[in-house]
């Protein structure tokens, strides 16, 4: 029986991690998340997990290949400019292929930027950020029920697809407080039990069935080797996107005007559609879940009333980029949004989308 | 007939990537000795640096990661804690741990991590092509430094036993050399050392070998030896820097 409490974003999203089965945690504080280690250093040795305070975001990182790749579950989280010190590592575990949980309580940026909610990490997360040819898994829920949902439910998909997968959350989901239903918990896997699961992992193989040796690596000297692993990662993508693209459409069939946004502004824009709808203009919205694999296929559910597609975000232009693959070329596509930590009012969202659709006339 | 020297089924029956007369081989074969001595080859896991040795997996007779430059003994803490009860250990260069990787290593001698790391230092950047490192000597070229170290330009060379050994969780530091026979003896003792400090769960145990790099340093094979015992030894100083105290011995 899922259990229903109040409780602040931070503290439900490591919850989350441990009822869906990470036993390990590695984390270096930064706002807006800190919440999430000084929580995992309180209840994960507790229920017989590990909680290590890490250097820093890099030795974060690479706790995580390591313990991954030896075959435990492993929750981690950080905040926009330590998740981009953790790029080099995701590169790494992408390539070698060891799975991970990766939450993101993004800020705004660049640089240090600020610390107020933001969602200028898109391009970090979903065009890579480290080196190389890869991708991960991206989940951007739009409130705590559902980050927690994703948040269970990412160990078993890492594990699945041999592969870190990342959720995008932002300071305003990790500050609030909800009501939240907290899934049941999944029991730890032990160490004993790891070399059967996983005889990918670097166990020791003297207990492996088999007793193969296993090498977790990413240098492939050979070009050809390289090439074909990577294409061999991609050929997984493909195999992955039916069960990881997630999407939720709204109002679509008789849209003039259609809003794509993921996360806080998407919430946000479903008031501005009631508003809009109470001045008599119909406004839908395609909100993407999974940033990648993009949901380019929900455009093709647009109706034949819409006359403009308007990706709404907390960023200068940058899911837009994806609205425009989406699009296609079919409809006109503009942008409304706010950055620097700004959050803005339904109100003036609806202003602004009553004036695209004014300016088109 | 009885033979007096074989091969360690903790080595694999390959030709190593290694040039002629530089010291990893006679390094893997110490730790995969006392492995297969210990009964512990199926038992451990490994991680391997970035230099001339991050293909040590292809090897060394035990599971094995590589670890991005320095991080090694960040990824061995990982390791640690998903398998509690193997051995565990890093093996790196004097670019990977004394430069790039001076937080980790640091960081994780400080938390007293149950693994054991074995530290190459040849005093040079090897698979790079010869530039200056943290622990090249003064005096000593590099492609980086061609007329030499210098002090003004580079500071003074890093000795990281010295520096590991303040921390009271670094529990077993010793640097030993691999440059003749008896060296190499007592190197042996220091990884059997290292890896029964792990084993009883004491803390972290660290052991520096003074190494060669005969291509890079631009001198033979029998040549690089004898520049270990000039050059590298009266500046690294042989010997245990800190030990757990005998049993039942005062603190």
């Amino acid at each position: 029986m899922a259990e229903k409490v109040l409780m602040k974003g931070n503290e439900a999203f490591a919850e989350a991690a441990m009822r869906g089965g990470c036993r390990f945690y590695f984390g270096y504080p930064i706002t807006p998340q800190s919440e999430i280690p000084e929580y995992m250093s309180r209840e994960l040795p507790k229920r017989g997990g590990v909680f290590v305070q890490a250097e820093s975001e890099l030795g974060a990182i690479n706790m995580t290949y390591g313990a991954g790749a030896a075959g435990g579950s492993v929750f981690i989280s950080s905040s926009s400019p330590g998740i981009a010190l953790m790029q080099e590592g995701m590169s790494f575990l992408c390539s070698a292929e060891v799975p991970a949980v990766i939450l993101n309580v993004s800020r705004c940026g660049p640089g240090i930027g600020g610390i107020q909610p933001g969602q200028a990490d898109y391009f970090q997360a979903t065009r890579g950020g480290g080196n190389g040819d890869y991708h991960m898994p991206v989940f951007a829920p739009c409130n705590m029920q559902e980050a927690v949902d994703i948040i269970y439910e990412a160990p078993a998909l890492a594990d699945k697809w041999r592969t870190p997968v990342m959720i995008l959350a932002d300071g305003m989901m990790g500050q609030m407080m909800e009501p939240v239903a907290l899934p049941d918990p999944k029991p730890f896997v032990e160490p004993e039990e790891i070399p059967a699961n996983k005889p990918w992992a670097i166990t020791g193989y003297a207990k492996k069935p088999g007793g193969a040796r296993a090498v977790v690596k990413s240098l492939r000297m050979q070009p050809e080797a390289l090439e074909e692993h990577v294409e061999r990662l991609f050929a997984r993508y493909d195999a992955a996107k039916a069960e990881l693209t997630r999407y939720e459409c709204i109002g679509l069939e008789d849209a003039e005007l259609v809003f794509v946004a993921y996360g806080t502004i998407a919430r946000l824009t479903l008031e501005v559609i009631e508003m809009l709808a109470e001045q008599g203009i119909k406004a839908g919205l395609i909100r993407p879940i999974s940033l990648w694999p993009f949901p380019y296929e929900a455009f093709d559910q647009i109706g034949k009333r819409t006359k403009v597609v308007v990706s709404a975000e907390l960023s200068m232009g940058q899911l837009i980029e994806d609205v425009y693959r989406g699009v296609n070329g079919r409809l006109p596509v503009e942008l409304i949004h706010r950055t620097g930590g700004i959050i803005p009012t339904s109100i003036e969202v609806a202003q602004k989308a009553k004036a695209i659709l004014e300016g088109l006339k | 007939m009885k033979p007096v020297f074989t091969y360690t089924k903790g080595m694999l029956p390959v030709s190593t990537s290694y040039c002629p007369g530089c010291t990893h081989g006679i390094a893997h074969r110490l730790i995969m000795e006392v492995l297969e001595e210990n009964g512990k080859l199926g038992d451990t896991v490994g991680v391997a640096p970035i230099g001339c040795s991050v293909l040590a997996h292809q090897f060394m007779n035990v599971d094995m990661c590589e670890a991005a430059h320095g991080r090694a003994p960040a990824v061995a803490t990982g390791i640690r804690r998903a398998q509690p009860h193997k051995v565990v250990f890093t093996y790196q260069g004097d670019g990977d741990l004394a430069s790039i990787g001076m937080s980790e290593i640091i960081a994780a001698a400080a938390r007293g991590e149950r693994f054991s790391t074995f530290f190459i230092n040849n005093g040079i950047y090897g698979m790079t092509g010869g530039q200056i490192a943290p622990t090249t000597l003064i005096g000593q070229r590099g492609t980086t430094a061609v007329e030499g170290r210098t002090k003004a330009q580079f500071g003074m060379p890093i000795k990281m036993c010295e520096l590991i050994a303040q921390l009271e969780c670094a529990v077993y530091v010793e640097r030993v050399a691999l440059n003749t026979p008896a060296n190499v003896r007592k190197a042996k003792k220091a990884v059997q050392k290292a890896f029964e400090v792990q084993e009883k769960g004491l803390g972290f145990s660290f052991v520096e070998f003074l190494s060669t790099c005969p291509t890079n340093w631009g001198l033979t094979p029998s040549d690089a030896l004898q520049w270990v015992s000039d050059k590298m030894i009266p500046y690294y100083p042989l010997g245990v820097y800190r030990a757990p105290q005998p049993e039942g011995g005062q603190a």
